[in-house]
């Protein structure tokens, strides 16, 4: 009985979460090297008016659709960041406050002034999204992941969730060696011929990949929590990049494993009835993980 | 409607809140302007997504203390509270670790965030208290505010206009010069303690109003804005306090028409508004004039060849070029000078060969840092330097037979 709830109920969750957390934190790592670590900030706030908008275009609620327009409101993002950065002559930071503040606001506005009373999609969703509620109904137990008929009804989240991670993967495994000179020496990298521009583009383009698969599943407050803190914990760790990564890693499937359990069994134990919100609790994990390396870090110190 | 909030014809709370918005929005931008010369305007993200956990754990502490969660003192103190814990936690992380700045607000941000999100849902399995307001602080909403959270409101946001104004002589300097800054006696990270303070203060106090998501627009926007308008520091800092005033103002006003237009967007996005115009239409800074001045500098580099090329007796091949000499009248349509051209240039090629002189000359070396190919040599030097100049070209010689 213990086996059939479990993987009804906390398996697929569990498993979106450490697809969720390690596809984030696998390019977060570059942007944190690269200084931009702040861009899946940006990119997390404009995905909801993307998807407010391809909702009043097509006037469902679908996963494609949503997927384009968040991924549209990205890339728009990213390039609005660079010409206003480049037009009007403004550091990078204020360039990206204006932009992705102006978006959300757009978003928001779009949002409680249309009719989607209707339909599952308000701000706090877009937020903090609803892992818990990414149950899969038709599993009896272990013997269902053999079993294909009940596989079909797997929430959807999980294979889009999985294909994502797969694409990042396979990214970093193609791009290594260009990817990991552009992020510490990008003149080094210019200077043999490497096209840095596009490099980094590409960089931040997978970077929008995971943020948009992830927002519809976890909501946004957990992708800027996995883009930062797995890679910055790591960063404490190690000075390899290849071990950064692998710490990364690591710390990001912890944080989504101990936190959905904290955040679904955590207040049970306390003696609460509910639960509370999974996305905010990986996040904290994630945060408790950060501090601990930032205190004890082997390598936590500037010139280590 | 909006034209009768617009005018405050919305009853006393409404315009108390309207008017408390607006000194918040003059005393945001110019805060803003400190944090955005100093380039640490992402600073202010971490400080307001930090405040969640504080007013979550304030509503629960009122709750428990037997009260119903909603006074807004306390939440506020709450907020204050847990921004300032976030705000020395991204201090600490980018000064004691190896992490960049940009990484610790970001995580920051989202751990607090996180955090705050967690208590939330906590509050919403509690029975006690009054929770509705809670959602309000995200994106900000005035509507239905009380009387006395209104009157809170406009009376700190004045105390933080007031602080800034008094405090703005050393902000100043530490944005600009941090290393006079501490040689003219500040104590540089008392003065940026400051400002970070004033930062904290305002995000409090626009909790309510904006939201805590998009406070940070507030801080951000007018400065960038009012930055297209001026050199001058303190030019920039009561532009950008007119503009976060107008966006603020706006913003409350239309958000108090009806019940489910937050406040915080419309503010952000009246402030964007005026962004944009300002990108393109600034003097100076403006992509419009930009585009101006490359028009007139391209047009005068042509000018300048052409004349050049008709003093040397070259035919001028260029489209651009000879339409423009035709346009002024210097020369025919056949390619041949008219005497007004002939005079102009042999004006530009007896320019030429005295900012020649000029540049190989030591003496001169500072006015030779002018030379441009464009600036006539009168505009550098003196007439007396300019006959002095003219002693030194050489004047053609008889070839000997």
């Amino acid at each position: 009985m213990m086996g059939q709830e479990f993987v009804a109920l906390s398996l697929p969750p569990i498993l979106i979460g450490i697809c969720v957390a390690v596809a984030c934190a696998l390019p977060g790592n570059f942007l944190l090297l690269r200084g931009q670590a702040l861009i899946g900030d940006a990119i997390s706030h404009v995905v909801l008016p993307g998807i407010v908008v391809a909702f009043l275009l097509t006037g469902v609620v679908a996963a494609g659709p949503m997927l384009a327009g968040a991924a549209a409101a990205a890339i728009l993002a990213v390039v609005a960041i660079e010409v206003i950065r480049r037009l009007g002559r403004i550091e990078p930071g204020a360039a990206m406050g204006v932009v992705f503040t102006a978006m959300f606001a757009g978003g928001v506005l779009l949002l409680e002034q249309s009719d989607t009373s209707s339909v599952h999609l308000d701000v706090e969703h877009a937020l903090y999204g609803n892992l818990e509620s990414l149950i899969w109904l038709d599993a009896v137990g272990w013997s269902s992941l053999l079993d294909p008929t009940a596989l079909a009804t797997v929430p959807v989240e999980l294979p889009r969730m999985a294909v994502a991670l797969a694409a990042i993967c396979l990214f970093l495994f193609i791009f290594w060696r260009p990817l990991s000179l552009v992020a510490f020496d990008e003149g080094f990298g210019q200077s043999l011929g490497l096209p840095t521009r596009w490099i980094s583009l590409a960089l931040v383009i997978m970077s929008a990949v995971a943020a948009v698969a992830a927002f519809d599943a976890v909501g946004s407050i957990i992708v800027i929590a996995m883009f930062i803190c797995p890679p910055a914990a790591a960063r404490m760790m190690t000075n390899r990049l290849g071990h950064q990564v692998a710490w990364s890693t690591g710390f990001a499937a912890l944080a989504a494993v101990l936190g959905y359990v904290l955040a679904g069994y955590g207040p049970l134990w306390i003696g609460a009835q509910a639960s509370v919100s999974a996305a905010g609790m990986i996040a904290t994990v994630s945060g408790v993980i950060l501090a601990v390396a930032a205190i004890a870090g082997p390598h936590r110190a500037r010139n280590g | 409607m909006l034209a009768d909030a617009l005018l405050l014809q919305l009853g006393y709370n409404a315009t108390l809140v309207t008017l408390g918005a607006a000194i918040l929005g003059v005393a945001a931008g110019v805060a803003g302007t400190f944090l955005f010369l100093r380039k640490r305007a992402l600073v202010s993200d971490a400080i307001s997504h930090a405040t969640l956990p504080g007013v979550g754990l304030a509503f629960m502490a009122m709750v428990a203390l037997g009260g119903d969660g909603r006074a807004l003192v306390g939440l506020l103190a709450g907020a204050a509270i847990s921004a300032g814990i976030g705000l020395l936690c991204v201090q600490w992380l980018s000064s004691r670790t190896r992490l960049g700045e940009d990484a610790a607000i970001g995580a920051i941000l989202s751990v607090f965030f996180g955090f705050g999100v967690v208590i939330l849902t906590l509050i919403q399995t509690m029975t006690a208290g009054q929770q509705a307001g809670l959602e309000g602080f995200l994106l900000g909403s005035t509507a239905g505010m009380l009387r006395s959270d209104a009157l809170l409101l406009a009376a700190s946001a004045l105390g933080v206009l007031a602080l800034v104004l008094l405090l703005r002589r050393p902000l100043t300097l530490a944005a600009f010069d941090p290393g006079y800054t501490q040689a003219a006696g500040w104590q540089l990270n008392r003065v940026d303690l400051a400002m970070m303070g004033i930062v904290l203060l305002v995000t409090v106090v626009g909790l309510k109003v904006v939201g805590l998501i998009l406070i940070v627009a507030l801080l951000i926007v007018p400065a960038v804005t009012a930055r297209f308008w001026s050199d001058r520091a303190d030019h920039v800092v009561w532009i950008a306090g007119a503009v976060g005033g107008a966006a603020g103002y706006v913003g409350a006003a239309a958000s108090a028409i009806a019940p489910n237009l937050p406040t915080g967007p419309i503010v952000v996005l009246v402030g964007f508004v005026m962004f944009m115009i300002s990108l393109l239409i600034a003097p100076g800074r403006g992509v419009l004039a930009s585009v101006l001045f490359h028009h007139r500098y391209q047009r005068r580099v042509h000018m300048r060849q052409g004349l050049l090329a008709l003093a040397q007796g070259q035919p001028i091949y260029e489209r651009l070029t000879h339409r423009l000499l035709r346009k002024a009248g210097l020369v025919r349509a056949d390619g041949v000078a008219t005497s007004d051209g002939q005079a102009a240039a042999a004006k530009a090629l007896l320019d030429e060969v005295r900012w020649g002189i000029v540049r190989g000359d030591h003496s001169f070396a500072s006015a030779a840092t002018r030379y441009d190919g464009l600036t006539p040599i009168e505009d550098v030097l003196t007439p007396d330097q300019v006959t002095e100049i003219d002693r030194r070209i050489e004047t053609p010689q008889a070839v000997s037979p």
